[in-house]
C-alpha cells in the first residue's frame, strides 16, 4: 500500500507542475503560428523558428496545417498569426476585418509533374490551360489534394481557367491528403498532380514523377503573413504576432529565405520578396 | 526492400547515438501515455468494479456504453477536445491547447473506457460468494475493494497493456490536440507521421521500430509480472 501512494503523490506532482506550467506560460510569450504544411516540410521552419525563439523569447507553437484550415483558424481568433499562400481567401480574411497588416514574404511556383511516360503527352505544351484541357480530353489520371489547402484552391482556379469541370470525372481523384502524401499517390498510380516546387524538390529522390510543366505566370505560388485582428479578437498575442511578422519580413532573414535549400535541392526553394508589390514578382 | 533495410540501419544508428531529438520524442511518448495509462487505471478499475459490484436501472445501457467506449476512435476523441480547448472555447481559460497536459488528457479519455470494460468483465468472472466470504471475514468496503482487485490481477494487468498499448499507438488526437510542435508536444506516432510526408521514410521507419521496440518491452515487462503471478 505504501508504494502506491508514494506513486500517487509522484503523479499529482507531476500533472500539477504540467497544469502550472501552461497556466503561467499563458498568453504573452507564446506565439501560435498557423501555417501550410510546405512551409514546415521543406524544412523551412525548422531553420526560422529557432532564429525567432533566440532573438525574441516567445515560444512558437506551428501548427501546420493547409492554408484553408489555417485560414479558419484565424478566423476564429485560435491563432496569432498566418504565414499562408492562398491570396483570394486571404484577401477576403483581411477584407472581413480578422486579418491586419497582410505583408509579402516570399514566392516559388506550383509545376505539374506526373510518370515519366506521360500518358497524356503534356509536355511541351505552352500554357497549363493546354495541360489541363489536354489531361481532361485524354481522360488521364490527375490527383487533387482536395482539402481546401493553398495547393487545391490554385487548381480549383486552374481548371476554372481551362473552362473545365473535373469534378466527378473518372480520372479525376481527390486524395484528402497532404502535399506529400497526394505525390506518393500520384507516383504510385502514375497520375498527375499540382505541387509546390518545393515540395517536389525536397521529395524527387522517392518519387517516380517528373517535372513536366511549369513557368506559366498563372503558376506563381505567393506567401503572406497576416496578424490575426487583436480587435475582433482579444485573447490575440498581438504583440508576438507583430514581433514574428516583423522578424520574418525582416533584411536579415529575407536573405536566411534565399539561400534555404540551395545546398541540399541544388536551387533555392523560396524567393523572398518583402517590400515588393505582387505584380512586381517573376519579371 | 532496400527501404526497408535503410530504416533499420537508421533505427539503430538513432538509438546508439542516443540522438537527442529521437531521446527526447521517445521519453514525451513514454511520459504521455504512462501518465494517460495511469489516470485511466485510477479511474478505469475503480468504476468498474464499484459497476461490477452494483445493481440498478440503467445498468446494462451503461455498460453498453462503456464497451462502445471501447472503440471510441481518436480523432472523435481529439475534434472534441480541441473545441473545449480553444482559447474562445469554454475551457479556453485554462490555455490546455497545443501541451502535453492536453495530450495527457485525450489519451487518458481514450483508454479509460478499455480499463473499465475490462475491469468490468475481469471482477464480474470472480466467483460471487468471493465477496461474501471476504465481508464475512469483517473487511471493510475498502479492504474488499482491494482484496477483488488482487484477485483479479491478471486480468486486470491485460487492461493495462490494452489501455497502454492503445495510446502509445494513437495518432489522431495527439496530432489534434499537441499540435505535433517540434520539441513540444511531439511524440514517436506524430513525428512518424510528419517524417512520411517530408517523404523521409527511413526515419520514419527508424522511428516505427523504435515505437513497436517501445510498446514490446513495457509488455514483455508487464507479461513477466502477470505469468509470475499464474495460478499452478
Amino acid at each position: 500500500m505504501r508504494h502506491w501512494k508514494c506513486l500517487f503523490v509522484v503523479i499529482a506532482i507531476l500533472l500539477m507542475g504540467d497544469l502550472g506550467e501552461s497556466l503561467g506560460a499563458a498568453g504573452q510569450r507564446e506565439v501560435i503560428l498557423a501555417t501550410t504544411t510546405s512551409t514546415q516540410d521543406s524544412g523551412l521552419l525548422d531553420l526560422l523558428i529557432p532564429l525567432f525563439e533566440k532573438k525574441t523569447g516567445y515560444f512558437v507553437k506551428t501548427i501546420a496545417v493547409g492554408s484553408g484550415q489555417a485560414i479558419a483558424m484565424g478566423r476564429r481568433g485560435e491563432a496569432d498569426i498566418l504565414l499562408v499562400h492562398s491570396p483570394a481567401a486571404e484577401e477576403h480574411f483581411v477584407k472581413n476585418g480578422f486579418g491586419i497588416n497582410r505583408r509579402l514574404v516570399m514566392h516559388n511556383d506550383f509545376v505539374i509533374v506526373g510518370p515519366p511516360e506521360d500518358p497524356a503527352k503534356i509536355k511541351g505544351l505552352k500554357s497549363v490551360a493546354e495541360v489541363f484541357k489536354r489531361i481532361a480530353a485524354e481522360g488521364k489520371l490527375f490527383l487533387s489534394r482536395g482539402d481546401n489547402s493553398g495547393t487545391h484552391v490554385k487548381e480549383k482556379e486552374l481548371w476554372k481557367a481551362a473552362g473545365i469541370n473535373p469534378e466527378k470525372k473518372r480520372w479525376y481523384q481527390e486524395t484528402g491528403l497532404g502535399m506529400g502524401e497526394t505525390l506518393n499517390v500520384a507516383a504510385e498510380k502514375k497520375g498527375y498532380t499540382l505541387t509546390d516546387r518545393g515540395t517536389y524538390l525536397a521529395l524527387r529522390k522517392n518519387l517516380r514523377l517528373v517535372l513536366l510543366s511549369e513557368r506559366d505566370e498563372r503558376l506563381m505560388n505567393i506567401y503572406h503573413v497576416i496578424e490575426v485582428n487583436p480587435a475582433k479578437w482579444p485573447k490575440v498575442n498581438a504583440l508576438g504576432a507583430k514581433a514574428f511578422a516583423d522578424f520574418i519580413v525582416s533584411q536579415e532573414i529575407q536573405e536566411v529565405i534565399r539561400h534555404f535549400g540551395k545546398e541540399k535541392y541544388g536551387e533555392a526553394l523560396f524567393y523572398p520578396d518583402a517590400g515588393k508589390k505582387v505584380e512586381e514578382l517573376g519579371k | 526492400m532496400e527501404l526497408l533495410i535503410d530504416g533499420f540501419l537508421k533505427a539503430f544508428g538513432l538509438l546508439f547515438s542516443m540522438d537527442r531529438e529521437v531521446f527526447s520524442i521517445t521519453l514525451l511518448s513514454l511520459y504521455v501515455s504512462g501518465l494517460a495509462t495511469f489516470i485511466s487505471l485510477v479511474l478505469g478499475i475503480t468504476f468498474g468494479t464499484l459497476l461490477a459490484l452494483t445493481e440498478f436501472r440503467g445498468r446494462n445501457f451503461l455498460v453498453s456504453l462503456i464497451n462502445t467506449g471501447m472503440g471510441l476512435p481518436p480523432v472523435v476523441v481529439g475534434l472534441f477536445i480541441t473545441i473545449f480547448l480553444w482559447r474562445n472555447g469554454p475551457l479556453g481559460f485554462m490555455h490546455l491547447l497545443y501541451t502535453p497536459t492536453a495530450m495527457i488528457v485525450a489519451q487518458a479519455i481514450i483508454a479509460t473506457p478499455i480499463v473499465m470494460g475490462i475491469s468490468l468483465a475481469a471482477m464480474q468472472s470472480l466467483p460471487q460468494k468471493l465477496r461474501f466470504q471476504i465481508l464475512s471475514l469483517g473487511a471493510t468496503r475498502f479492504q474488499m475493494f482491494w482484496l477483488l482487485v488482487r484477485e483479479a490481477k491478471l486480468s486486470l494487468l491485460a487492461a493495462v497493456m490494452a489501455g497502454f498499448g492503445g495510446v502509445i499507438s494513437e495518432v489522431g488526437a495527439s496530432i489534434m490536440v499537441g499540435g505535433n510542435i517540434k520539441g513540444y508536444t511531439r511524440v514517436l506516432t506524430t513525428a512518424t507521421v510528419l517524417e512520411t510526408s517530408k517523404g523521409n521514410f527511413d526515419i520514419a521507419i527508424a522511428l516505427s521500430i523504435i515505437l513497436l521496440f517501445l510498446v514490446y518491452l513495457i509488455n514483455l515487462v508487464l507479461t513477466l509480472i502477470q505469468q509470475r503471478e499464474r495460478p499452478r
